[in-house]
């Protein structure tokens, strides 16, 4: 049949250790939502939808780290049915707050909280999606920026690369002329070593930086470091706790956190 | 990737699968078993895979719960956002009141309109309607869906506008907020809440509406009860068979119990067994505590000033809804701001406890703080882990009162029945797989 109609490519959202909160910002787009539709077909969205359709899968959207034996196959099952696929959130590209157990015995912490251990099957370690697949794009934030996520889908659907910008929280927070939590308030920030994309928020409410969207291109952090020590009160115990949040398995973060680990 | 969803049948036992249950947040199963025209056994599994929020909360400061917390739920991060601050700041000695308390019901009211409004029309609706999903609900009620979106994103608007994002909000923290708003910037948003009212009010009769299954349990409801308020952030835990305790006597009456099916802890009353909490337990508790407009909303749906019927749960959500944003109104009118934006909390050793209403129900936090600020210990219990006991003696009950109907049909009841607790699989725990299983 050389003249059938294209069929509309198939959205599938996969969830592993989350929160649900990335896949939840798709439903938030209100604005955007039955637009979207009507250029996508939701082909696995359980959170949105009881119907399902049979991959391949032309975009699959990734939510939440490994963290079980079962997640650790079957990432490879999505992988295998998705043309392109993209992790979304802190959790898929570093680890999530789940990954504080990287650094401690996670057998204990079944212990805390499970009165019988031998019921939870886990792995010792929290990790993105990247370290067990070929990721195509990661979308970044604890959660993901709305207009990053729309970005992404529209450029995907229109066959172009997501023109979404490589810069720091520090730059976002020029361009929306905030007056700099750490120069003018002393407040620690790190701003200057997090990737944007949030539109720097937490500056704007007169708060530090704290990572959600994890560490940007390069980043000096050391410097960092050291301002915050020398400079701004932040002591040594503090500075490992400051860079393990919610994307302590991003390899620049964790780095840095040891380093000041005693 | 096979169909999740398949139906095999054999000679002599039937069995009806769902590997996994749709439209809630997270990932859960269910085992359903019947011989003959009875049925053997419920169990609603959960295999979320668990985070050790509590292991990792030890070691950090108190200042880090309120963000930390709200990753337990992207659905209602405020929730976990203010059970954290209140129980840090009874550990604390520390008072949050004036305009900065009428700031934190204001945020939660932005929470619950988004969280209730998603659940209605998203997530419930689509089951007494016969569709999937509210996108192909839209085809055939463009103007319904379309007033839907505009009204959950009222809500999100207000916690935007509040807390600086949607999704776990930036601005709360012990003792206040980083940045209170100047009266401008909330007087401004007053004529969005009422483009909103007459959204929520149509919401209510539109839910009211609805066709329901006649079926109601006998429920042991438990909600926060306050002197003066519909319950957000404080008051006593009170039940229908007269718990009337501060949140600190939570676990003389109320318990945890770990079972082999889920990752998530069942919540069960000491002697007595399951409870409900959520919007059926809060309105049957607190009718009184409505606004005059929202009980006649109640009234014109159908509702009595009670309700036990867990389908209906869709009705009282709209009625919730429709008294959040009026209560929104009423704080926008009178907010005042304040010269700071937090209350000083200098640290000091201690034990706090914090309950909150979720829109899911109470959530209950414990800290144990040391004398430098750092967490020795921490409980939470979510709503959905108190309500899951519950789930399954709904499920018993409604499948052997409807022992009589198709396969096909039961299973998608069953689905709308756990949906009536608009479960928050990821706050307790992943999977929901579903599975009937009929002996002749």
């Amino acid at each position: 049949m050389p003249f059938a109609r294209p069929t509309k490519p198939k959205l599938a959202v996969w969830k592993f250790a989350s929160c649900d909160g990335c896949q939840l910002s798709l439903l938030d787009c209100e604005d955007e939502l039955l637009a979207v539709c009507e250029h996508i077909t939701i082909a696995n969205f359980p959170e949105a939808s009881r119907a399902r359709v049979d991959g391949p899968y032309d975009l699959s959207l990734v939510e939440g780290s490994i963290t079980t034996p079962h997640d650790a196959e079957r990432i490879h099952r999505i992988r295998r049915a998705s043309k392109y696929l993209v992790s979304i959130g802190a959790c898929a590209t570093g680890g999530g707050i789940q990954a504080l157990r990287n650094f401690q015995d996670v057998q204990e912490f079944v212990s805390v909280v499970y009165a019988r251990p031998e019921y939870i099957q886990t792995l010792a370690k929290s990790t993105p999606i990247a370290d067990h697949v070929y990721v195509d794009f990661e979308l970044r934030g604890c959660p993901i920026s709305k207009p990053q996520l729309l970005e992404l889908v529209n450029s995907f659907l229109n066959k172009r690369p997501p023109n979404l910008p490589n810069r720091n929280v520090c730059a976002e927070c020029k361009l929306r002329g905030n007056t700099c939590v750490m120069v003018a308030e002393g407040k620690p920030c790190l701003g200057p070593v997090t990737q944007g994309g949030c539109d720097a928020i937490c500056p704007s409410f007169r708060r530090g930086c704290y990572g959600c969207f994890g560490p940007g291109e390069a980043p000096n952090i050391a410097a960092l470091s050291a301002r915050m020590s020398e400079h701004l009160g932040v002591d040594t115990s503090d500075l490992v706790r400051v860079y393990r949040t919610y994307n302590s398995a991003a390899d620049p973060f964790r780095k840095e956190s040891e380093r000041h680990e005693s | 990737m096979s169909p999740e969803n398949s139906t095999t049948k054999k000679p002599t036992r039937r069995s009806i699968k769902v590997d996994y249950l749709a439209r809630v947040e997270g990932e859960g199963a269910m085992d359903i078993k019947i011989r003959g025209e009875k049925v053997e056994d419920v169990k609603l599994k959960i295999f979320e895979p668990p985070r050790f929020f509590e292991a990792f909360l030890r070691g950090r400061r108190f200042e880090e719960a309120p963000d930390i917390t709200a990753r337990i739920c992207g659905i209602c991060p405020v929730a976990y956002q203010m059970s954290s601050c209140h129980a840090i700041e009874q550990a604390l000695g520390v008072t949050v009141d004036g305009q900065l308390r009428a700031l934190r019901r204001l945020l939660y009211c932005g929470e619950w309109i988004e969280s209730h409004v998603l659940h209605i029309y998203m997530l419930h609706a689509p089951d007494f309607l016969g569709y999937p999903d509210a996108v192909t609900l839209a085809k055939d009620y463009p103007d319904v869906v379309k007033k839907a979106l505009l009204l959950k994103k009222i809500g999100n608007e207000l916690v935007t506008l509040l807390g600086g994002r949607e999704i776990h909000p930036i601005n709360v923290k012990v003792g206040g907020f980083y940045r209170v708003p100047d009266k401008a910037e909330l007087k401004a948003f007053l004529p969005r809440l009422e483009e909103a009212l007459p959204i929520a009010q149509e919401t209510v009769a539109f839910a009211g509406g609805l066709p329901f299954p006649d079926f109601e349990p006998e429920y042991e409801f438990v909600s926060l009860r306050h002197p003066d308020e519909y319950p957000f952030n404080e008051g006593r835990i009170v039940s229908s068979k007269g718990i009337d305790i501060p949140t600190s006597e939570f676990f003389d009456h109320f318990q945890e119990k770990h079972v082999e099916h889920s990752t998530s802890l069942h919540g069960l009353i000491r002697e007595r067994g399951s409870y409900l909490v959520g919007p059926l337990a809060r309105y049957s508790l607190n009718f009184d505590k409505l606004t005059p407009t929202a009980q006649q909303a109640a009234k014109d749906a159908g509702l009595a000033e009670t309700c036990s019927n867990p389908f209906k749960s869709i009705v009282v959500r709209s009625v919730e809804t429709l008294w959040a944003i009026e209560e929104a109104i009423k704080i926008i009118e009178s907010y005042e701001r304040s010269t700071e934006s937090s209350v000083p909390c200098p640290p000091r050793a201690g034990v706090g406890h914090g309950c909150t209403e979720a829109p899911r129900g109470i959530l209950y936090h414990q800290y144990e703080i040391d004398e430098h600020g750092f967490i020795k210990n921490a409980i939470i219990v979510p709503p959905t882990s108190q309500n899951q006991k519950r789930i399954e003696e709904d499920l018993f009950e409604f499948v052997s009162e409807n022992i009589g109907l198709s396969d096909e049909s039961l299973q998608w009841k069953c689905e709308q029945a756990i949906r009536n607790y608009d479960p928050c699989i990821s706050c307790s725990c992943h999977f929901l797989k579903m599975k009937i299983e009929r002996h002749d």
